[in-house]
């Protein structure tokens, strides 16, 4: 179970919690993510906007420097955004890789399997170790599984089991005890980047997002991707404000959540660094294994 | 309703042609069903509808295609492509309008490109980017000073700020990549 692994630029910033329960849990399971040395940003949400050459360079480089330094080793990209420019870069190098050699100034070949984070939880193996890890459960906790766009599209580059209604975080929840509901928005737009750029136009795609896991019973989000997770758990205030709600719904990722399952603390988690309170749900939940 | 002036039309249609094959689209394959405008999560926002805009190329009006504001407000969430029946890769068809609107320096919706450049800023110096030095940038440039000011003490409690920006370790390479691709670009 051994991947180079690019993080990606908000794992030591915004996405700090991810990168930390992240950690826990793959000491934990026995997993190894070994980072690309040298990698760069993939200039997801600006660079491909604007220049095509730009949008698949950036990210080629870094497919470049893994196969230089870990060749034949499957990449595991943490974020949705980095993982469709990831694939996207894969796809432009499978198209012209004289182009994307000269572009980059590497030798990319552009032959080792690409994955997302999702994905290196889904092998069997891994899902065999997690649940010997676990001693904790979250005692039914409903949990709504919120994987975003790019996970999941465009559906000829990634890997996820359905566009429409993937499942892979939802067993993963099941097996730290929690209760994924069924809801509709599994893979709707958060708005991205225009939260910054378009605010206006973007609050009602997150506020949609609570809405819909509220109406179907979900008592906190579970994300994988850092820029959803920024634009649910940093932006849940401003959104309550702004359409008068009081959604009180906590965010997660789903590392969080199984690093406490497998035994780590509020800090170990990460959880303590959200924007909405998310400690008190847990400590209400959580119960040691054979105490049901 | 659009009133289309044939003569002018059948000029720009080799343009409007050029950018769907970049966006590896075949303009016929549309018979305007409109799924993707459906499934659109920015529609509401869009000057043209994701189905009016290959309508708009099919009918080879360049013009109005460039000049949309469509293209900036897409999230690239690629659901339209996604749900076409005929497999229609429309969120690439709109990246390729935004980036040759881009290229010609036309941009119907200056925040979003805007923010695109300012995003570009710390890539450029440490190789990788960074929410707050861009936001910094972004706040001046587009004069919406005191955006997200209100996150701030909560992400220096919680470690998120970065204050010690992280470096890719080879700067100079990623550098003259970006310079090539500029480059590149240009020609």
């Amino acid at each position: 179970m051994l991947y180079s692994y690019f993080p990606g630029c908000t794992m030591s910033t915004t996405g700090i919690e991810y990168a930390k329960s992240l950690r826990f849990v793959n000491k934990a399971i026995g997993m190894r993510f070994a980072d690309i040395k040298g990698w760069n940003c993939c200039g997801a949400s600006a660079a491909h906007a604007v220049s095509r050459e730009l949008g698949v360079a950036l990210p080629a480089r870094n497919i470049a420097l893994a196969e230089m330094q870990r060749p034949g080793v499957p990449i595991v990209v943490a974020c949705a955004a980095c993982y469709s420019r990831m694939k996207c870069a894969e796809n432009a190098i499978h198209t012209d890789r004289e182009k994307l050699r000269s572009l980059t100034g590497t030798n990319v070949s552009g032959d080792i399997p690409i994955v997302s984070i999702l994905e290196a939880f889904s092998s069997v193996e891994v899902r065999e170790a997690i649940a010997s890890a676990i001693t904790r459960t979250l005692s039914g906790l409903k949990v709504a599984c919120y994987y975003g766009c790019l996970f999941a599209r465009p559906s000829g580059t990634s890997h996820m089991d359905d566009p429409e209604d993937p499942t892979s975080m939802d067993e993963l929840m099941a097996l730290a005890g929690a209760e994924p509901v069924k809801w509709s928005f599994k893979t709707e737009c958060c708005g991205g980047s225009h939260h910054i750029d378009l605010p206006a136009a973007a609050k009602p795609l997150s506020k949609n997002i609570f809405q819909n896991a509220r109406a179907n019973g979900a008592q906190a989000i579970v994300t994988a991707c850092p820029m959803c997770m920024m634009n649910l758990d940093m932006r849940e205030g401003e959104i309550n404000r702004a359409f008068s709600e009081n959604f009180n719904m906590p965010v997660y990722y789903f590392t969080e959540l199984l690093a406490l399952v497998m035994g780590a603390n509020e800090k170990e988690s990460g959880i303590n660094r959200h924007f909405w309170p998310a400690t008190k749900l847990i400590s209400d939940s959580i119960a040691e294994r054979g105490n049901l | 309703m659009i009133e289309v002036n044939l003569n002018e039309a059948a000029l720009r249609a080799k343009e409007c042609q050029e950018l769907a094959s970049r966006a590896g689209v075949t303009l016929s394959d549309c018979y305007q069903c409109g799924k993707c405008s459906a499934g659109c999560p920015m529609g509401g926002s869009m000057d043209k509808q994701p189905h009016q805009m290959l309508r708009l190329l099919q009918l080879g009006l360049y013009e109005e295609t460039i000049n949309a504001s469509s293209p900036w407000i897409c999230a690239s969430c690629h659901v339209c492509a996604c749900r076409c029946p005929h497999g229609i890769n429309i969120s690439e068809l709109m990246e390729a309008v935004r980036q040759r609107a881009a290229s010609s320096d036309i941009c119907p919706v200056k925040d979003v490109r805007r923010f695109t450049k300012d995003f570009l800023i710390p890539v450029r110096w440490l190789g990788r980017s960074h929410e707050a030095i861009m936001s910094a940038f972004y706040n001046i440039t587009s004069g919406h000073v005191f955006l997200n000011f209100s996150h701030i003490p909560q992400m220096l409690l919680s470690g998120k700020l970065g204050i010690v920006p992280e470096m890719s370790g080879d700067i100079d390479d990623v550098r003259a990549l970006i310079e090539r691709c500029e480059k590149e670009a240009e020609n």
